[in-house]
């Protein structure tokens, strides 16, 4: 029988990492932030059906970054755990952050047990009834989560973007402005802020009865960015 | 594979696209018509009674009483039969109530749920298909007495008309071409539509003729709840045109029926 070359557990983490990283750099970049009316998810996709960004329940939306197989996979379990949880339950019983904690949860296995790591990063947004209590929530790759307030950056130029967001973001903007200085930060600081037909921008509509979730496309979106 | 709390499954046991299919393989109790006995019910049922929907130029009308009875008893006065199925659908219930609801409340979940996994919503055509699957799946349960027989209508948005869907116990399933109503009273309700409606009934014309039909039925069923003056409880009716699903306020279905008095209902008292 063959031994089998020691690696240092360090090592493995470190090289699963940075193989899940690089995946994930490779892709386009998104970023989701906190308005008075709701929150804006605004992403660089210039395909008009593969949606980065996408209804999970009432007040709760769902982006991807990354390998787009693997991000599907966990958005198509996430619908199902929450209209699972809806059905046994009630519609209110469905929340973010358990969710939340059932991706950090899969993606913490999928990273230690798979062969590979899931090349994604998501975010699991829920919109509130004040803007106080909207939340953003932010998991990498190995199942790390965070919870972010006002706005959040997923993909590969998340540092550049959190730079320029960090100066330009304001507490309660117009979700109008809040698409506008999405699309503005996600071209780069010196180029020209990107048209909306290669962007993919959805809001979660706090004033919704109850399916806040609505994609913002073609002149709706147009008109937006021009204003 | 390593425990998630995610249900995993395999490639030839995934439930796509169907809330159905996969509380099959989670919960497979919770799926409509599972676990009943094998013996008649000893109890009284309750049961839905007169419930219809008809076409009208812009869309269709739904419209149910709001009587539920046990045996000769009144079990339920304020019950609702009209649902939203999704935003451009509606089911009208009749039947054993228990069921009915639950059967309703797993069909919206069924059609999100479908919508939500493949990014559109079904036709209404394929609507009318879930919901005869529903059926079909509480047969053994009807069997048993527990019988769930809905309506189903809504706006086919492809074909920009409103469409009527009945069903029977097996989950046969038949488009009517312009009302059905259903329930212990629906006969009497599906002759005075059938005396009244034409093809270009107004949303107008067609709220008035779906209480005018519910009175009716009313009048000729003991199990059909008629307008109740005394304590201000008025049949439930509903919209679905172009732009959606619309319940009518308690205020309007109330208005309506007080013009109703002095009509030619008064006639009939045979």
């Amino acid at each position: 029988m063959s031994v089998p070359f020691y690696v240092s557990p360090e090592q493995l983490m470190k090289d699963r990492a940075d193989y899940a990283r690089k995946g994930i750099a490779r892709g386009r970049s998104l970023v989701a932030l906190e308005a008075s009316e709701g929150i804006a998810i605004v992403a660089e996709n210039p395909s008009r059906t593969l949606y980065k960004i996408s209804e999970i329940y009432d007040r709760i939306a769902f982006a991807g970054v990354g390998k787009y197989n693997e991000f599907q996979i966990l958005r198509v379990a996430g619908v199902r755990h929450a209209d699972l949880k809806g059905f046994s339950y009630a519609r209110e019983d469905v929340n973010a952050r358990s969710l939340a904690n059932a991706y950090a949860q899969t993606l913490g296995q999928v990273f230690t047990h798979e062969m590979k790591p899931y090349e994604v990063e998501i975010l699991v947004a829920q919109v509130g009834d004040t803007p106080d209590s909207d939340e953003l929530f932010h998991i990498l790759y190995d199942g790390t989560v965070m919870d972010e307030e006002g706005y959040t950056v997923l993909g590969g130029q998340a540092e550049t973007i959190n730079g320029a967001l960090s100066e330009r973001f304001e507490t309660g903007p117009s979700i109008e402005a809040a698409i506008r200085l999405g699309a503005d930060v996600l071209s780069g600081a010196d180029a020209p802020p990107l048209p909306g037909h290669q962007l993919e921008v959805a809001v979660l509509d706090r004033t919704a009865a109850r399916r806040a979730f609505r994609r913002v496309t073609g002149e709706e979106l147009d008109g937006i960015l021009a204003a | 594979m390593t425990d998630t709390p995610f249900p995993r499954f395999a490639p030839d046991h995934d439930p796509g696209p169907s809330f159905l299919g996969l509380l099959r393989r989670v919960a497979p109790h919770d799926v409509v018509g599972a676990g009943t006995s094998q013996t008649a019910p000893p109890m009284e049922l309750l049961h839905g009674t007169t419930v219809l929907a008809l076409r009208y130029a812009g869309g269709v009308v739904m419209a149910g009483d709001r009587r539920a009875t046990a045996g000769y008893s009144i079990a339920n006065r304020r019950m609702e039969k009209i649902y939203p199925a999704d935003e451009h659908s509606g089911v009208a219930i009749a039947g054993v109530a228990g069921p009915a609801v639950e059967m309703v409340r797993l069909f919206q979940v069924q059609l999100e749920h479908y919508e939500k996994i493949e990014g559109e919503p079904l036709s209404l055509e394929g609507k009318a298909n879930q919901l005869a699957q529903l059926v079909r799946t509480n047969l053994p349960a009807a069997m048993q007495g527990f019988v769930v027989v809905p309506v189903f209508a809504g706006f086919d948005e492809r074909r920009d008309r409103g469409r009527v869907f009945s069903f029977d116990v097996t989950g046969g399933k038949y488009e009517e071409i312009d009302f059905q109503a259903g329930g212990s009273g629906g006969v009497h309700a599906r002759n005075w539509i059938k005396s009244v409606w034409h093809e270009n009934l107004t949303e107008d014309e067609g709220i008035d003729l779906a209480l005018r039909a519910l009175f009716s039925a009313a009048d000729e069923d003991a199990a059909t709840g008629g307008p109740d003056l005394i304590r201000g409880i008025f049949p439930s009716v509903a919209v679905i045109e172009a732009v959606g699903f619309r319940p009518v306020s308690d205020d309007e279905t109330a208005a309506r029926t007080q013009r109703l008095v002095g009509g030619r209902e008064e006639g009939a008292g045979l």
